[in-house]
């Protein structure tokens, strides 16, 4: 049951279009370009990469390239954003928030600036790079952090659209990006705000919410469809980890009395963890994580390391099943 | 030039730059001795001669930029602002102390006009570099100086900040290295050797000029000769003593990280006082 509302892609089950979120954000780039002229990019040695080499190329003179120096991404960008500029700092999640944690930490979120990070490459589906450059601790890393707000967009669509937002976010943001195409399910009249979760798939009576964040939430998608002649459920799109839309979290978990949440993402201190500190403090339910269990990835193709890890639709539907189980064992208390 | 005269004036204050900080330190209970006596001449330099500023209007959007990067000799540059005037000198003594704008490390969004959070080490060049970049941009007039420690010449952060002003020739970027030669745990050279330092910052194409760090003239000469350089950012390597004005404490190591008690700073005023 889409949601009418959430106007999505009529096609979103039939073969949906393709395109990757890092493309989504390099549209958005190009386009803050011509928009504000505060907005600066810099990067380490990665402008194709993460799809900033047509702004590069359009706007030379506000494109700023480091060199493979991700500490020096973060401080220069700091330096940028104090100054006035709005810089967006692009590299690999890995390596951006990763090896320049403590940069970021200091100079920009305790500092209070509005350095805008492009994490790309984030998750699993990397593919056959392997564990190095699979990102799988980056939303933990930033979610902690006073002062940060991060998002990560289901597709290609909700990408740009966040990366124009991110501008008008008075502070640091995280944008999580993935390298890999994913299925387009938004449209340019979904509603995206920042902070506002976005209610996809709702037939009403529910059992069990499912609340996914980044390309995951088509897979929890086709996981609604496939159970709905057996467990009524709702798909929530938590584009924004922090600040997290509680509002929204704890009505769907207290209306359906199980929770499964979906990342990309370790599940310690991810965004199931997120939304397991709000539902912990204000209705507890049953919750199950689907993400990754304390593991690095591996090389492979980025649909078998999904399904190797976890994270496939089936995994979805059985992670459905098992928190409606639990809801049943613990309504009989 | 400096005239005598202000040379004399500029000495004084110096000295009660670093009373104040003995007091600053004695009441705080913690805190580093030795980096903000052996820096307080050219913090005197800059906010009563070198910068272009005015503490009634701290935000004012033309002043130079002074980012410190080892961010623990804050209490000197707190010690400075107060006497130049942005608060009052009696504010000093809440260092560290619950509820104070003056944190133990400086924070930007605390203390107006501190320009910058800092404290770990090797962060503050790349955030100075940014900041200069920036203000080439828009073709700003005012100047950004980076002042730095010797022990965080040793942080790779340090040398990609260098890497990047030296390429993007960020002539509006004058950076200032705190040459006193001890860190926390010892001797730079003996913790992990610096040198040929100059030849270093030379071969990242930078500016470099060496002085005494307590030859407010001469240091004055070299920041001026610095605006000059149009084609590349400069380096000066200044040579100071740390503890410098408290004779039983200078160039030792071990005043790096500590304060003084109540009764050594009653002699270490005493001499502050009558040098």
């Amino acid at each position: 049951m889409l949601n009418p509302n959430a106007k999505l892609k009529e096609n979103v089950f039939e073969k949906p279009d393709q395109a990757a979120t890092r493309d989504g954000f390099g549209k958005g780039i190009l386009e803050l370009g011509e928009k504000d002229p505060r907005v600066v990019v810099l990067c380490a040695d990665l402008a194709e990469s993460v799809r900033v080499l047509p702004f590069k190329e359009k706007y030379p003179d506000r494109f700023v390239e480091l060199g493979v120096a991700e500490q020096n991404l973060a401080t220069v960008g700091s330096g940028l954003a104090n100054y006035g500029k709005i810089p967006f700092i692009s590299s690999y999640a890995t390596f951006s928030p990763g090896r320049n944690n403590e940069q970021i930490r200091t100079t920009i979120a305790l500092n209070n600036v509005p350095v805008k990070i492009a994490g790309a490459h984030a998750g699993v589906s990397v593919g056959p790079d392997g564990a190095t450059h699979q990102a799988l601790e980056d939303i933990a890393l930033m979610r902690v952090l006073p002062h940060m707000t991060v998002i990560y967009p289901c597709d290609n669509e909700e990408a740009y659209k966040a990366t124009l937002a991110s501008v008008a976010v008075d502070g640091p943001v995280y944008l999580r990006l993935a390298r890999e195409k994913t299925p387009v399910i938004t449209t340019a009249g979904t509603p995206f705000a920042v902070g506002k979760a976005n209610v996809l798939w709702d037939p009403g009576e529910i059992q069990v919410a499912i609340i996914a964040t980044g390309p995951l939430v088509h897979n929890a998608l086709l996981a609604a469809e496939e159970l709905r002649a057996e467990v009524p459920v709702a798909v929530i799109n938590l584009h924004t980890i922090k600040p997290l839309d509680a509002e929204t979290v704890v009505a769907y978990a207290s209306k359906a009395g199980a929770v499964v949440t979906v990342e990309e993402h370790q599940v310690m201190g991810g965004m199931g963890s997120a939304v397991a500190e709000v539902l912990a403090a204000r209705t507890p339910v049953p919750i199950e994580f689907v993400g990754v269990h304390d593991q690095f990835g591996q090389s492979g193709e980025p649909a078998e390391l999904l399904e190797h890890y976890g994270m496939g639709v089936s995994h979805i539907v059985a992670a459905v099943r098992k928190a409606c189980l639990r809801r049943q064992v613990q309504s009989r208390k | 030039m400096l005239t005598e005269e202000k040379v004399t004036q500029l000495t004084e204050t110096a000295a009660s730059v670093r009373a104040t900080v003995i007091e600053m330190l004695v009441a705080a209970g913690s805190g580093h001795t030795a980096g903000p006596l052996g820096m307080a001449d050219i913090f005197t330099a800059f906010y009563f001669h070198i910068l272009n500023h005015d503490p009634a209007n701290p935000a004012w959007e033309e002043r130079d930029r002074l980012i410190l990067s080892n961010g623990h000799i804050t209490p000197v540059r707190y010690a400075a602002m107060a006497h130049a005037g942005y608060f009052p000198v009696e504010e000093c003594l809440t260092l560290r102390k619950f509820g104070t704008r003056l944190q133990g490390h400086p924070e930007r969004e605390r203390l107006p006009a501190i320009e910058t959070t800092s404290g770990p080490l090797g962060s503050g060049l790349g955030q100075a570099a940014g900041y200069a970049y920036g203000a080439r941009m828009d073709a700003k007039k005012f100047r950004v100086y980076c002042l730095m420690s010797d022990g965080e010449q040793q942080a790779g952060n340090t040398w990609e900040s260098a890497m990047f002003a030296g390429d993007t020739k960020l002539s509006n970027l004058t950076a200032v290295i705190d040459r006193n030669n001890i860190q926390i745990t010892g001797n730079t050279e003996d913790v992990m050797p610096l040198e040929n330092l100059r030849a270093k910052y030379e071969a990242f194409n930078w500016h470099v000029l060496e002085c005494d760090g307590h030859n407010i003239p001469a240091f004055v000469a070299m920041v001026d000769e610095a605006k000059a350089i149009v084609e590349k950012p400069t380096v000066i390597i200044a040579h100071t003593i740390p503890g410098k004005g408290v004779k039983e404490i200078e160039g030792d190591y071990r005043w790096h990280g500590k304060p003084p008690t109540a009764d050594e700073a009653k002699r270490f005023l005493e001499q502050i006082r009558h040098a």
